[in-house]
């Protein structure tokens, strides 16, 4: 891998970093002095993903515009790396006329048809849509794919099964990615899943799987690569289990008194500053360019935040628009 | 010689589920985005003839039998649908709804509406309803409420063969998805005791029947009977038999739920004076409450006797026929209650 690729994945993590303690910080600023979810600027659940990045950069290198994502409750990270447009997304989470769906859907259900992007708060659900998207482009004749991005907790669901039987059956271009990032809010992997890794799990649908450790973006680039290559040769499905680590709450105001010392384990493989020491390491990255990361960084995300704060909050008069096409 | 062409065209006869089944050949022979997907629609051309002879016609790539996998291809029909294809997805019995409910409700439904506007769901998810031929608790019931109850789905449910190829034309071509509803009574099956009006005239060519428009199926001025599917059929023997009596009941088909035509039942309650809502889903909370909300809204005054109601009690569907019987609204509860109405 070349050096401008891996100084390129970097910067795409600070983004996607500054972009979440940004939204975190504003989350949290208007809630004081007494926390209430409804309250402030941002109101509702919000799932960051601070830690997952890895994933999203390793993933969405691979993909092109015309390839589709669907992705879950937390799902800021695959947006943003996929390309979905920045502002718009922030207008979305502020809740304003000028967001992807107009204030309607909120940070779970963002929806960018020129990305081809959508997330739902429903666990696994978004699979068997993504293999619909998938079968739409073979029909089509194209050769893009569709990626459906869960957590770990959504392969105990039935329609991660189902979704994995079709796009085999049906020899779909599809990858399954799976984020294990070891918790399902506050349930640990090994109480909720019955084997140590859901890789093994692909060949019940035959179809390759792998699992990924180390949360390396490089390491997870690979994976995806091979994954990704498959499907748009028209080989079929591939089920990617990628280890992550989630380093804040499952929502915001999450106290996280479950993950004991465990927390503090998983704050020490922040794989940001990992990332950075092995580049600096490699002389690819120094004082100057890791400050102009996180300055440019700052920059979007603050100009992605001016956006939305300019936007319009929708008219109640509109309050029945779009219910139908 | 110019005999052929004064001779007037045979009026052509088809069954609820050929007429369907042909409103749908008719948009994929139009329209290559639209496909099939379901249990046994290939092969067996479902199980209650819903895509009969479309496998000969355009083949497994376009009509796609799928594993019994409701999430997965009802998702994968949203996914295509989002995507520009035009799905026809089968749910093969309303009463699966429960395996499968998230996708239709919280993500077929609710696309458009979350992405403002932004990703439309050309879809239509179709399925048997009803019972009458003892098939028990859980592949008899009607549960049409269930969905008009969720924004965000149209749901039509046609009582004869004109409308069950029109509405299926206009579902196929709307751009949001649509719920249809085709209860196994009306589709005149040869293997299952039919009403007559099952069968009925047909034209050749594709036509919409437009989604949200009631019919007046029977005029009359004594009292208004709004209802939907098979019992159509049931009101309107009724009517035609009370004709004979001196009791003219105005039968309105809904055929849509999901929008409403509450003019239509308006307009004819203020006709009339009496209203009579009979209805094969449960009781409760369903299209009956709403069109007595309608009036109380609207007039109550309108009424010049006691609104009524023909549903289905709130008990699961029993299997003996002398129980499931006497729970559907047939036709002499319908009768029955026209009666009291009048005198009232």
């Amino acid at each position: 891998m070349d050096g401008a690729q891996r100084v390129a994945f970097y910067r795409q993590m600070v983004r996607i970093r500054t972009y979440e303690e940004t939204i975190r910080a504003n989350y949290h600023a208007d809630k004081t002095p007494a926390w209430d979810i409804g309250a402030g600027l941002v109101p509702g659940e919000m799932h960051l993903s601070a830690g997952q990045e890895p994933v999203a950069v390793g993933l969405c290198a691979h993909l092109r515009d015309d390839d589709a994502i669907t992705g879950p409750h937390r799902p800021h990270h695959l947006a943003l790396a996929k390309g979905v447009d920045m502002k718009r997304m922030t207008a979305e989470i502020y809740g304003r006329v000028d967001g992807l769906g107009r204030g309607r859907g909120g940070h779970m259900h963002l929806f960018d048809p020129s990305q081809h992007f959508s997330c739902s708060g429903i666990i696994a659900e978004g699979m068997p849509v993504a293999v619909g998207q998938a079968l739409a482009f073979s029909r089509k004749g194209t050769d893009a794919v569709a990626v459906a991005v869960a957590g770990e907790g959504a392969a105990n669901q039935g329609a991660f099964h189902e979704a994995l039987n079709l796009a085999s059956l049906w020899k779909l271009p599809v990858v399954f990615v799976i984020e294990d990032n070891d918790w399902a809010i506050s349930v640990p992997r090994p109480s909720s899943t019955s084997i140590s890794s859901n890789a093994p799990r692909a060949a019940a649908y035959g179809m390759p799987g792998e699992r990924v450790e180390g949360n390396d973006v490089e390491a997870i680039h690979d994976a995806c690569g091979r994954a990704v290559s498959r499907a748009r040769a028209g080989d079929g499905p591939t089920l990617l289990e990628i280890h992550t680590v989630r380093l804040w709450g499952h929502f915001e105001g999450d106290a996280q008194a479950y993950r004991g010392e465990e927390l503090a384990v998983a704050e020490s493989h922040d794989p940001i500053p990992a990332y950075e020491a092995k580049l600096r390491a490699d002389g690819l990255l120094d004082d100057a360019s890791v400050a102009a990361a996180k300055a440019d960084a700052q920059a979007e995300v603050d100009a992605a935040v001016a956006f939305a704060l300019a936007s319009p909050v929708p008219d109640p008069s509109t309050l029945s628009d779009y219910v139908f096409a | 010689m110019t005999m052929t062409e004064t001779e007037a065209p045979a009026v052509r006869r088809l069954s609820t589920a050929k007429a369907l089944s042909e409103g749908i050949a008719l948009e994929m022979e139009r329209d290559p985005s639209v496909f099939v997907m379901g249990e046994d629609v290939g092969a067996y051309g479902g199980i209650f003839g819903s895509t009969g002879g479309l496998l000969e016609q355009f083949g497994p790539t376009r009509i796609i039998d799928t594993p019994i996998s409701e999430t997965g291809f009802i998702g994968a029909g949203i996914g295509a649908a989002t995507e520009g294809l035009r799905p026809v997805v089968e749910l093969m019995f309303v009463d699966f709804f429960g395996v499968c409910f998230d996708q239709i409700y919280n993500h077929m439904a609710k696309i458009h509406f979350e992405s403002g506007g932004n990703v439309a769901v050309p879809m239509v998810l179709m399925m048997a309803v009803g019972g009458g031929y003892n098939d028990a608790a859980q592949h008899s019931q009607c549960l049409w409420a269930s969905f008009a109850h969720m924004p965000g789905m149209k749901v039509v449910v046609p009582s004869n063969p004109y409308d069950a190829k029109g509405l299926m034309i206009s579902a196929i071509r709307d751009d949001g998805p649509v719920i249809y509803m085709f209860h196994k009574g009306v589709m005149g099956l040869p293997w299952m005791a039919k009403n007559p009006r099952s069968i009925g005239p047909v034209p050749e060519e594709a036509y919409e029947v437009p989604i949200g428009k009631a019919a007046v199926v029977h005029p009359g001025t004594d009292v208004t009977v709004v209802t939907v599917s098979l019992s159509v059929q049931h009101c309107q023997d009724v009517a035609e038999k009370l004709d004979g009596e001196g009791i003219s009941a105005e039968v309105i088909d809904l055929r849509s739920l999901v929008p409403l035509d509450r003019e239509a039942v308006l307009t004819s309650v203020a006709k009339t004076g009496r209203l009579l809502v009979v209805d094969e889903d449960y009781k409760s909370f369903g299209l009956s409450g709403e069109l007595a909300a309608t009036i109380a809204e609207q007039d109550p005054s309108m009424l010049r006797a006691p609104f009524a109601r023909v549903t289905y009690p709130d008990v699961p569907v029993p299997y003996a026929r002398s129980l499931e019987q006497a729970a559907l609204p047939g036709r002499e509860r319908i009768e029955a209650a026209i009666r009291s109405l009048v005198r009232a």
